[in-house]
């Protein structure tokens, strides 16, 4: 019983872990971050080309995370 | 004799302003009672609905209406032209264009020198006001004057303070320096104009990061401080373990604030330069103005727009989840 119970348990707490809007609104603003500094960099055109998606991705992320309960 | 409500002598004996009252008393139970027929969630509606209107008048509408137009060919000078559907045709233009790219620079070399100077300046101005030394309030609000101007008026006369003839910054730099007053142009030199906009920016922002810095010095409880002394803590160790870290939260929310604000400055670097001398001060709000309603693409301009819009909205996010923090403390 004990061993059926057990990884239920891990299950639980792996979720609990991850899905919490305090880490995924830190991926979130990474991401976002991310998007702002590839836009602006003066070094790289493809990395410019891809911030606008990077951004757009961020930011609906960070909509939907901040839903999440806490 | 006390006039019985309702009956006619009653009334003969009332003067003038109290039968107003006395007929307003009268309708309020009708109303009272109407408005009391109406749920608590129906009166909620009936109040913010003309709010809702509005907002979907003014904000929603227009959003939704310029991503439309940023799939199309539309022009507003030629309304009547058929659009045609260019799916994300401009986007991938604007993404590959190496001219936005360097209109992008131009924005981060303003907002970042920008962010950097006025949060540097606006501490040390705050660490400075907060010692409450003798006529500080006065002090405080002579330095927080240039941020109560507005814009068009600092960009103004900021471009005479420019003039290499009369101008007042160049006599400056010459006394300083030692150059002619006349020998350089800020607005009109290709490697001056970008720091010029930056120095005008910094001028006139620096007071508001100082507000909030200043906010969050005095938030800083005293007895952190007296048990700091206690333990023999220098001053150098305070700032560096007290004041720096309790107060970080706040000047975070004003790089923030000031980063986004900058992001989309238009109307003094217009003012100033108007995105001159050639494109070395064409920040993306002027490239953005000049495709807008210069060359009349509308539809281009609209997913530039809509590109700046979600770079914005995520810092925005970020802004208002430093927020929520400083909140939480």
């Amino acid at each position: 019983m004990s061993a059926d119970a057990t990884p239920s348990i891990a299950r639980h707490s792996l979720a609990d872990r991850v899905l919490r809007r305090g880490p995924l609104e830190a991926v979130a603003t990474t991401i976002i971050a991310a998007g702002v500094v590839m836009l602006m960099q003066p070094f790289s055109l493809t990395l410019y080309s891809w911030s606008f998606a990077t951004t757009l991705f961020g930011t609906v992320m960070f909509t939907f995370v901040s839903k999440v309960r806490e | 004799m006390i006039p019985v409500p309702g009956s006619v002598h009653a009334m003969n004996e009332l003067s003038a302003s109290s039968r107003i009252t006395y007929r307003a008393v009268r309708v309020r139970p009708g109303v009272a009672r109407r408005i009391r027929g109406l749920s608590d969630k129906t009166l909620a509606w009936l109040f913010i609905t003309p709010t809702i209107v509005l907002l979907l008048a003014i904000n929603i509408f227009p959003l939704l209406w310029t991503i439309y137009l940023s799939f199309t060919n539309y022009r507003a000078n030629r309304a009547n032209v058929p659009t045609i559907w260019l799916g994300a045709d401009w986007y991938q233009s604007i993404l590959t264009d190496p001219d936005i790219w360097a209109a992008m620079q131009v924005t981060a070399h303003f907002v970042i020198w920008t962010v950097v100077i006025e949060t540097v300046l606006g501490f040390g101005l705050a660490y400075l006001i907060d010692k409450k030394f003798r006529g500080h309030g006065l002090w405080t609000t002579i330095i927080l004057l240039p941020m109560m101007l507005s814009p068009a008026v600092v960009g103004n006369f900021w471009t005479f303070l420019y003039q290499p003839q009369i101008g007042l910054f160049n006599y400056v730099v010459a006394f300083f320096t030692g150059r002619a007053a006349s020998s350089f142009q800020m607005l009109g030199d290709v490697t001056l104009s970008p720091w010029a906009i930056v120095i005008v920016d910094a001028w006139m922002w620096t007071p508001y990061v100082m507000l909030i810095c200043l906010a969050g010095l005095r938030s800083i409880p005293d007895y952190i401080y007296e048990a700091a002394e206690v333990d023999r803590a220098s001053k150098w160790r305070q700032f560096w373990s007290i004041t720096l870290p309790m107060a970080l939260p706040f000047i975070m929310l004003a790089v923030l604030f000031r980063a986004i604000e900058n992001f989309k400055m238009f109307d003094m670097v217009n003012l100033l330069t108007g995105g001159g001398p050639g494109s070395t001060t064409e920040v993306a709000s002027i490239t953005l103005k000049r495709a807008a309603f210069e060359s009349w693409r509308t539809g281009y301009s609209s997913a530039f727009a809509i590109i700046l819009f979600v770079t914005v909205f995520g810092l925005a996010n970020i802004y208002v989840k430093a927020l929520n923090k400083v909140k939480s403390r």
